[in-house]
């Protein structure tokens, strides 16, 4: 859901792209044998991008669909319709909930060529060996399992991944530096007064939880066991604080839709809201002024990857390894990461990117350059600065990843009870 | 004969039965079943069990959103009838001309030719802090800070409802009291009954049918409806169509389905009740 902003129509234009690439003649013999093979990936938007199937035939000779749905409908459709789908491009949550259906396949990290480089969060869970573990479904700890066909999840690097990861960021609060005159540096500010009727967080449930707990931990109301999984008195104790806030009119609205927060933030509606990375730049490009607010408490992150569907076998299996190593090798982690994004196996990716590029995104540095987005925006001046800046303040300040609660039906009844209240 | 003629009718009812039938009858039939199963976190298990209607009936919330969806229908229904009534009896027995009746007619109904969704959402930078209706209240000195519960509320839920369903009133009304018999109007008048008297004990009375038909249509929509609720209100309102909609994004298949059998009952019932104060079928 977050990330639902490609249009069918992109997607058809991708998939007659590919097809437009299918009859171009494939140099290999290797390449003969595998170019009829289609692999049929779905995902959420964020990562289901057409460049990358039109890349794949140009690279690999086989061709690759893509279904961009949002994670509800991508959840529902790894569980219920495991025939449907060769890939599924899901989020590490996501596959917490779907890895027990077994319709998905472990995969063998000996076939993953660029296996030792993937980022320590997803391995150890540790991004430098001084890392604190996050709370939340933290990606290492649904990232392995001890077989193929073991629907439970290891606690070490075993040797069989679920997901191969491919894409996260660390998201915060969006703020309108210019309508509040102040620095802004703690996630209490969301329930300060200063800002009653200019608040907003997301009608997400799943998601919003976790800005409230960040919130509220961060006011010192609440001390959490496991923000990513509360218990039933920390989730009423969450709400009562939220609930009267919403009673004395500190949110302006919520919002569920990439663009509604767009709308929200760009019109003065809300000074101040839960908001995605790519949300910020959609504001910024308006010429409004937008700052991704780096907190003290941290970042609420989120990762996704790419989970082998339990029917591939065969040629097909094998393309799909041959995918994932193409995936892993650099072009798409350049691209990602050329919209705020990070690749799993960041160094790859340098070599897909200027070093003015590179300095900015990864390290943090100030722009040597105009820095543009792959599909040509300016996004930043030179001289400008990342919010947030390096790969490693920002991924290394994850106070909470994505997750799922096992108090999950609770939680939601909670959130309708809010939402009407 | 008898016989013959009662099988030919059956035979001809029977496509239009078949259709009901299958996008009807067993469609509500799914519904209903559904609603007794159980739920995981991603798939749904055929049972028996009454834990969905349980939960529904033991929830304060849901008895504060049924009436919410009942505050919103019937404030719906008050501006909707009086601005839908005022307009057809314009149009009915103050337009002379019956091409100029048809144009204004027609004229009504222009707006109606976008999207719902459309007409919805264009309201919201109208409303907004910044938007043209506090601009312009601000420029004639009518107030000093924007107007917070123009956007967002109660307010802009039920300005959208009466914005999207005031047409299905006006149709229905309109289109009884153009089979009023004038002669009955000029009548009254001789009799000496006034403007206002020939309104309440005529044309009133002989307007029901059409005014029934109409309150049923905003009734019905406005009890159904979730995406209003949610743009306008910015998603700090609900209503039933919410509860239902924010169960079934996160696969809680059969609690949706349950909402939705006791919402349908309940609209079903208030049908009933108007339906016993009006005999439609004059109308039909």
């Amino acid at each position: 859901m977050s990330k639902m902003r490609y249009s069918r129509r992109a997607v058809l234009k991708g998939g007659a792209a590919a097809v437009a690439a299918s009859t171009l003649p494939a140099p290999m013999v290797w390449a003969q044998e595998i170019k009829n093979i289609t692999l049929r990936q779905f995902g959420t938007g964020v990562s289901n991008l057409n460049d990358v199937a039109t890349k794949v035939k140009e690279d690999l000779g086989f061709t690759l669909e893509m279904t961009a749905l949002d994670s509800d409908s991508v959840t529902q459709r790894a569980a219920t319709q495991p025939d449907s789908f060769d890939i599924a491009d899901i989020e590490y949550w996501i596959c917490k909930k779907v890895w027990p259906t077994g319709n998905l396949q472990a995969m063998d990290t000996s076939k993953i060529t660029n296996y030792d480089k993937i980022a320590g969060t997803f391995r150890s869970g540790k991004l430098t060996p001084e890392s604190v573990v996050a709370q939340g479904t933290a990606p290492h700890t649904v990232g392995f399992v001890d077989g193929p066909g073991s629907k439970t999840f290891a606690d070490t690097e075993s040797g069989w991944m679920t997901l191969i990861p491919t894409i996260y960021n660390a998201d915060t609060l969006g703020i309108r530096p210019d309508l509040i005159g102040r620095p802004i540096e703690s996630w209490t500010e969301l329930l300060n007064p200063e800002f009653k009727g200019k608040a907003s967080i997301l009608d997400i449930s799943s998601i919003g939880i976790m800005d409230m707990a960040m919130v509220c931990e961060a006011m010192g109301e609440i001390q959490y066991g496991d923000k990513g999984n509360m218990t039933k008195e920390e989730i009423d104790k969450t709400f009562v604080i939220f609930t009267e806030a919403k009673q004395n009119g500190q949110f302006r609205a919520f919002w569920k839709s990439f663009d509604e927060s767009v709308n929200l933030m760009a019109s003065g509606e809300v000074v101040i809201q839960s908001m995605w990375s790519p949300a910020i730049t959609a504001v910024k490009s308006r010429g409004i002024p937008c700052v991704y607010q780096p907190l003290k408490e941290g970042y609420r992150s989120w990762g996704g990857g790419l989970g082998l569907s339990s029917s591939l076998s065969g040629l097909e299996l094998e393309a799909a390894y041959e995918y994932i190593n193409w995936y892993l090798s650099g072009w798409v982690g350049g691209y990602l990461m050329r919209q705020g994004y990070y690749s799993a196996v960041p160094e790859t990716s340098k070599e897909f990117m200027s070093d003015n590029e590179w300095g900015y995104w990864f390290e943090g540095k100030p722009a040597t350059d105009i820095i543009t987005s792959p599909t040509g925006d300016e996004l930043a001046k030179a001289g400008d600065v990342r919010d947030g800046g390096s790969f490693t303040e920002r991924m290394g300040a994850v106070a909470c990843w994505n997750s799922v609660m096992d108090e999950n039906q609770y939680m939601v009844r909670k959130w309708n009870e809010f939402i009407a209240a | 004969m008898g016989k013959s003629r009662d099988s030919i009718a059956y035979f001809q009812a029977a496509p239009l039965m078949a259709v009901l039938l299958a996008f009807l009858v067993v469609p509500i039939g799914m519904i209903f079943v559904v609603s007794f199963w159980g739920a995981t976190e991603f798939s749904i298990y055929p049972a028996f069990q009454l834990d969905n209607y349980a939960f529904l009936f033991s929830s304060p919330v849901t008895y504060k959103v049924f009436f919410a969806t009942f505050k919103y229908a019937f404030i719906t229904w008050v501006f909707t009838l009086s601005i839908g009534f005022t307009v057809a009896y314009f149009l009915a027995f103050h337009v002379r001309s019956q091409s100029m009746q048809t144009a204004l007619f027609l004229l009504c109904t222009i707006p109606f030719l976008t999207s719902n969704i459309i007409r919805m959402i264009s309201w919201i930078p109208f409303l907004g802090r910044n938007g043209i209706a506090n601009q312009t209240l601000i420029s004639w000195g009518v107030i000093d800070e924007p107007l917070e519960w123009l956007l967002y509320s109660d307010f802009s839920v039920i300005l959208a409802f009466v914005h999207l369903y005031t047409l299905f009133m006006v149709v229905p009304i309109f289109n009884t009291m153009m089979r009023i018999d004038k002669s009955l109007v000029e009548a009254a008048y001789d009799n000496g009954a006034s403007g206002l008297q020939t309104l309440w004990h005529v044309i009133v009375p002989l307007t029901k049918p059409g005014i029934m038909i109409g309150t049923i249509f905003v009734v019905t929509l406005v009890m159904g409806d979730f995406i209003t609720v949610r743009f306008m209100s910015g998603s700090q309102k609900a209503n039933v169509g919410r509860l239902i909609s924010n169960d079934i994004a996160l696969l809680q298949y059969p609690s949706a389905a349950a909402t939705a059998v006791v919402l349908l009952c309940t609209v079903l019932i208030v049908i009933g009740v108007l339906l016993r104060f009006v005999n439609i079928r004059k109308e039909l």
